[in-house]
């Protein structure tokens, strides 16, 4: 854990991301091709993504409490934030990432 | 799960823990059934400070979650508890309702019977209107108080496809879960046995024609207080256990051990007939839950007990938790029930002065098929008890007026020249005129 680190400086925290899809949708590739590039502009070189099928692996559902789809979960740093929907609105997904201040 | 059906329980307001102490209360084991594959629990948690929404979404990952848990216990029933708090944890209502539509389309499809819980609204059946487009059938439940007491109740609002009882029904929540009780059917078809049985005083039953009441007949005892209302009913539950019968008996007034001990002071011993598993007392007090609720406890208990004699001592504290109208409506739906059962049934009634108790009974006697008056005149400085047949339906019943003592050895019926006719104590005498012995 790289609590320290994320305390002093929240920003330079690494970013553990989990994206929650059920299939090949294009509501989720939408969202998965919107998070990459959100990462790569605001978070390059400290984040990962991990993109969870529930159409395979339904058992996965519960444990993030998840509901709707897609779901992105940001497991580091804490707290875990969930940021549901297309990820179209990057503000929002900022936001929800606490990479800005809410407005 | 009575039926063998494993289910799928999601709740979205309490946690797998919390539901399973709940219900464990009503007599569900559900870590049990959870365990042997036959029930699945998913707490389905929304916290709205947690979530960020952002563009197009839909619930797809409830579907999943409910179809993997359908998948792994099989399940034909899925329970969906509350599913309305999604409401407050998700902004976006349109997508919401169509995608709720769209989730009891789905299970319809499933071919899984779904029971969907929701709170009532504000001048609609539900919160967010969800019934409307929904569900097969709506049933509400309701907590009325009225008088300080309160009343559950359930109404079939809707039922695709069926004829369903449109009235409201009162339930019970107990240890054995929920009970409802259907208003009895109000149809006269009650079958006439031929069969008498004694009312455990030979001179009662001399007086009934020498032979007691009709099995299945239903009694009224009337008598101001004091006039041994009681004791006529402990008599003729004490003749009953000596045949073998089972006999149930609902105490309004004094507890068990006040009974018994009370009953004792005249002779009769009801304590063996309870240890012996002939005899069943059920005391409750009348103000503890409303009449519909104590017409379903007594349903319940005499399925419970299966009696062929009742005893309900008095049936006038009941007026206590109840209008006139509703104690006769409740009271003719117990006979009624009684009636069909075939089970004898005495009800003691507390007449309240001294006049005119024909009048103020007159709403319930017509149901009685045999009515006694019991009362305490003052001659010459002494009280004087009386009884007498008011009527009796199907048989002769004299007319007269006896005179009677309560004595340590039990109610006793003076001849007209006032010495006494009969007892009914100890040993199975139970024939009118085994034993007449005279002086006092």
């Amino acid at each position: 854990m790289q609590v320290s680190r994320s305390a002093a400086a929240p920003a330079a925290a690494m970013y553990q991301l989990r994206l929650y899809v059920a299939g090949q949708t294009p509501k989720s590739i939408l969202a998965f091709t919107n998070l990459k590039q959100i990462c790569e502009d605001h978070l390059q070189g400290r984040y990962e993504i991990e993109v969870v099928d529930l159409m395979q692996n339904p058992q996965l559902a519960q444990g993030d409490q998840i509901l709707a789809l897609p779901t992105l979960v940001r497991r580091l740093p804490e707290p875990i934030k969930k940021i549901i929907g297309d990820l179209s609105n990057t503000d929002r997904v900022l936001v929800g990432l606490d990479l800005r201040e809410r407005r | 799960m009575l039926f063998g059906e494993p289910g799928v329980l999601m709740t979205f307001e309490e946690n797998a823990e919390e539901i399973a102490s709940d219900v464990a209360s009503l007599g569900f084991d559900l870590p049990e059934l959870v365990r042997s594959g036959k029930l699945a629990v998913d707490y389905v948690r929304v916290e709205r400070a947690e979530i960020e929404e952002t563009g197009e979404y839909d619930l797809e990952g409830l579907f999943v979650r409910l179809d993997y848990a359908i998948r792994t216990v099989g399940a034909k029933r899925v329970v969906l508890d509350t599913i309305e708090s999604l409401f407050a944890g998700l902004k976006d209502d349109g997508i919401l309702r169509s995608e709720l539509r769209r989730l009891f389309r789905w299970l319809k499809d499933k071919g899984v019977t779904a029971v969907i819980t929701g709170e009532r609204g504000n001048g609609l059946l539900t919160k967010q209107g969800l019934e409307e487009y929904v569900s097969d059938a709506v049933i509400l439940l309701d907590h009325r108080v009225h008088d300080q007491v309160s009343t559950r109740r359930l109404r079939v609002v809707k039922y695709r496809g069926s004829h369903h009882g449109t009235n409201e029904y009162p339930f019970l929540i107990d240890a054995n879960g929920i009970s409802v009780l259907p208003v009895s059917s109000m149809a006269l078809a009650h079958s006439a046995p031929l069969e008498r049985i004694s009312a455990g005083l030979s001179g009662v039953d001399g007086m009934l024609g020498g032979k007691g009441f009709y099995r299945g007949s239903t009694v009224l005892v009337t008598g101001t207080a004091g006039t041994g209302k009681t004791s006529l009913a402990a008599h003729f539950l004490d003749a009953a256990c000596r045949r073998g019968e089972r006999c149930l008996c609902f105490l309004f007034e004094e507890s068990p051990k006040q009974l018994i001990r009370n009953m004792r002071s005249i002779g009769v011993d009801l304590e063996p007939w309870i240890a012996a598993g002939l005899l069943q007392f059920h005391a409750d007090r009348p103000s503890r839950y409303g009449l519909e609720t104590h017409l379903v406890t007594m349903h319940q208990v005499v399925a419970d007990f299966n009696p062929t004699i009742t005893v309900i001592d008095p049936i006038t504290n009941l007026m206590t938790v109840g209008t006139y109208m509703d104690v006769q409506a409740m009271l003719t739906r117990m006979i009624d029930h009684l009636k069909t059962l075939n089970i004898t049934a005495m009800l003691t009634s507390l007449a309240p002065g001294q006049t005119d108790i024909e009048r103020t009974e007159t709403m319930i006697s017509s149901l009685m098929d045999t009515w006694i008056v019991l009362a305490n005149d003052e001659v010459a400085g002494h009280h004087r008890r009386g009884l007498h047949v008011l009527k009796s339906r199907g048989m002769s019943h004299s007319n007269e007026r006896r005179e009677f003592v309560l004595t340590d050895s039990g109610f006793t019926l003076l001849d007209a020249d006032g010495l006494r006719e009969s007892a009914d104590l100890g040993g199975p005498r139970l024939h009118e005129g085994d034993v007449r012995h005279a002086g006092v």
